[in-house]
């Protein structure tokens, strides 16, 4: 009898390898003799292989690569193409957009055109790589939620990226491409539309996203706390309720006093990740564009409560006459 | 043994572990409310660094208060600032300075031996205009150093140089061409904290004097719920944020120790000591403009910095990491003459005293009394700063 009732994967399967249910592949076929790999098994499948790439894959994959190249070969001439500073300060460098002056026009390569063609090629990579999802989808006879859901995603990539800084009229308003950089963008970002917090999408969004760690966190642990009762077969007792399914449902309305069903956790679940980046699209598309001061918005419409001034009135030095100008 | 899920667990528990010891600051940490309940104006602090900061931060011990005697000036030669300070008076700011600034090399550090008047050494010529940019900091810039005030020590303490300066950064070594070119960011920061941020937020804001100001140029932030037109970009705010970041850690504190975090520009919801923050930032431009930068061609070429232009201040130069300088030591109350008359400070950068260079005539002179000291009494200064926009 397998153990489920630990933290960590404790079994792993090991059938004859196979190549998978027929489906048409495409002029491609499935490439690659699969093997068992012991780690690989710790964490899911213990069978690697075969992969299917296809047209969109190989496309994906070498759009990708072009950007990745452009990042990061910039990155490496910042440092002078010194590769041990490169690995030091990593963390630190960026590829950056054009500065705010050249508008939406095209920058010479070395003041942003590198950063604006590094963003067409991963824009095309992620786009190829969404057909090719939808196309596997169909074509091995399953529905195409993996592929609306990775769209929701793409949509707040190209808000952020592409979509905002045309109605903003400046690439200058995109992030750059860099670990730390794109952290200080977000922050420098809220700082100058008068913090994020107070865009209601952004709430929304944030509410999604810890929704959905709440609810991924809850499902897992169901799951696996009725898999002694068979509760692993969770799909199939969607319809056919065994007592893994009796006894999860019961737990759930003995704590919180309602439950999900089988098919409608896993349609929270999806729902949830969908519009945490749906929605933060759309806060993020509004910033700048409609509202220029969430804060100022969110006092204006209530939302943002006033204090007291425990300091009495604190006035503008710049504004109230006395401000010093050196 | 094979390489499980828990082992790598366990590594990797361990590797965050070690990560956290070095990099975090030790806990316990001291949260000290600040602001109304829910604000988040709370100012945070660590033991451990208050008790190592309060150890090295000890204003000196002052000499005793002598006003005896007559002017400076009419028992010296070539007194050029303090001319009417009694000549006790007098003598105990030269000590004192010695002690602040020169304590191994003495007196010698600055004066020619045997002809004290001699204007021959750069360092005597340097040290005049700053007491004139001390007695301008005290007397012009109460807004910001207020009963504080400022004397040698407050950034020298006992170095010929203050520690904490800045020079204008040099790019670092980057491949240039088609290569996307330095933007003065994407690059570990020390002057912004560590982050990737702008790593010189001073040449911007803190010297010279940028087209339509540098208020300007800060406030970045919207100030109206809807798009009115303002077009400071993003980027703009980065160097903002670094300027910031440099403020806080110059300071030792945290954001809310002026801001309240809701909306960080607005003044109505800031704490007062972000209107004296404000001036410090200005008078720091003031110390820079008026007396660093022309003082450039005579400082000592070792003393300049990679680009060749002069150690300039920042917040830093004072506070040395205290919200204030050496924990709010009055020093300068002990030294009147330190404090004023504001006609003293000479602020017109553009005068030959202003950028320290040497007189002949006061080079070659003896210290013998002298008939009448060259009075080359400054102009008064516009009682500056305080002029508005």
């Amino acid at each position: 009898m397998p153990e489920y009732q630990n933290i960590f994967t404790r079994v792993q399967i090991r059938g004859p390898l196979h190549d998978g249910v027929p489906a048409p592949s495409g002029i491609w076929g499935r490439q690659g003799k699969p093997f068992f790999s012991y780690f690989m098994g710790q964490i899911g499948n213990a069978q690697i292989g075969p992969i299917y790439l296809g047209t969109l894959g190989i496309a994906s994959i070498a759009t990708f690569v072009i950007a990745f190249e452009i990042i990061g070969l910039n990155m490496l001439a910042s440092v002078n193409w010194n590769p041990i500073r490169f690995v030091r300060d990593l963390p630190w460098l960026a590829l950056e957009p054009p500065a705010p002056s050249y508008g939406l026009r095209l920058p010479p390569l070395q003041h942003g055109g590198w950063w604006l063609m590094a963003g067409f090629f991963l824009t095309t990579s992620l786009i190829l790589w969404w057909a090719r999802i939808y196309r596997r989808s169909r074509q091995l006879g399953i529905g195409t939620h993996t592929a609306w859901a990775f769209a929701s995603a793409i949509w707040l990539y190209l808000v952020l990226g592409f979509i905002r800084p045309l109605l903003m009229g400046s690439w200058g308003e995109a992030p750059p491409f860099g670990i730390f950089p794109h952290l200080d963008w977000t922050v420098s970002f809220s700082l100058r539309y008068g913090n994020l917090y107070y865009d209601p999408f952004h709430m929304l969004s944030i509410v999604f996203l810890y929704g959905s760690v709440l609810l991924f966190a809850m499902h897992g642990a169901t799951i696996l706390a009725v898999s002694r009762f068979g509760g692993e077969r969770e799909v199939e007792q969607t319809v056919d309720r065994g007592t893994a399914s009796e006894r999860a449902a019961l737990f759930w309305r003995w704590t919180m006093g309602f439950n999900a069903t089988m098919e409608s956790i896993h349609r929270w679940a999806w729902w949830f990740a969908v519009l945490t980046t749906l929605t933060g699209g759309i806060g993020i598309l509004l910033t700048g564009t409609v509202v220029d001061n969430w804060f100022l918005w969110a006092v204006k419409h209530h939302v943002a409560p006033p204090y007291p001034h425990v300091y009495g009135h604190v006035a503008n030095p710049i504004t109230s006459g006395t401000g010093a100008q050196q | 043994m094979r390489l499980t899920i828990p082992l790598v667990a366990l590594i990797g528990g361990l590797a965050l572990a070690v990560l956290a010891v070095l990099t975090l600051q030790r806990p316990p940490i001291h949260v000290e409310q600040d602001g109304y309940r829910g604000t988040g104006i709370q100012l945070i602090s660590s033991p451990a660094a208050t008790a190592a900061a309060f150890a090295i931060n000890q204003a000196p011990e002052a000499l005793p208060q002598n006003n005896a005697g007559p002017p400076a000036g009419s028992i010296y030669k070539n007194v050029q600032v303090l001319k009417n300070v009694p000549a006790g008076a007098f003598a105990r700011i030269m000590v004192s300075m010695t002690q602040w600034v020169a304590p191994k090399q003495g007196c010698g550090y600055c004066h020619v031996s045997g002809n004290f008047a001699s204007d021959a050494k750069y360092t005597k010529r340097v040290a005049r205009r700053m007491i004139q940019m001390t007695i301008y900091t005290n007397a012009v810039w109460k807004s910001h150093v207020k009963n504080v005030g400022v004397t040698c020590y407050t950034c020298h303490r006992g170095n010929n140089n203050p520690q904490y300066v800045w020079f204008k950064s040099v790019e670092p070594p980057h491949a240039t061409g088609l290569m996307a070119t330095e933007t003065g960011e994407a690059r570990p920061s020390l002057a912004a904290d560590g982050s990737a941020l702008p790593y010189d937020p001073f040449t911007p804001f803190l010297v010279g004097k940028p087209k339509g100001g540098v208020n300007a140029m800060i406030n970045t932030a919207g100030t109206t719920a809807l798009p009115d037109g303002n077009r400071m970009s993003i980027q703009q705010t980065n160097w903002t944020y670094a300027l910031m970041m440099n403020f806080a850690t110059s300071l030792g504190v945290n954001c809310e120790f002026c801001h309240e975090s809701r909306n960080f520009g607005s003044w109505s919801e800031s704490t007062p000591k972000r209107v004296t923050a404000y001036y410090g930032l200005h008078m720091v431009r003031g110390l820079n403009n008026n007396y660093m930068v022309p003082l450039t061609a005579t400082f000592a070429h070792n003393l300049l910095g990679p680009s060749g232009d002069v150690a300039k201040v920042d917040c830093s130069t004072c506070h040395q990491g205290l919200a204030k300088p050496l924990y709010g030591a009055q020093m300068a109350k002990a030294f009147p003459y330190l404090q004023g008359p504001a006609t003293l400070a000479d602020a017109s950068p553009t005068s030959p005293a202003a950028s320290g260079e040497a007189d002949p005539a006061m080079i070659t002179m003896t210290s013998a009394p002298a008939a009448a000291a060259p009075a080359t009494a400054a102009p008064a200064p516009a009682p500056a700063g305080q002029a508005g926009k």
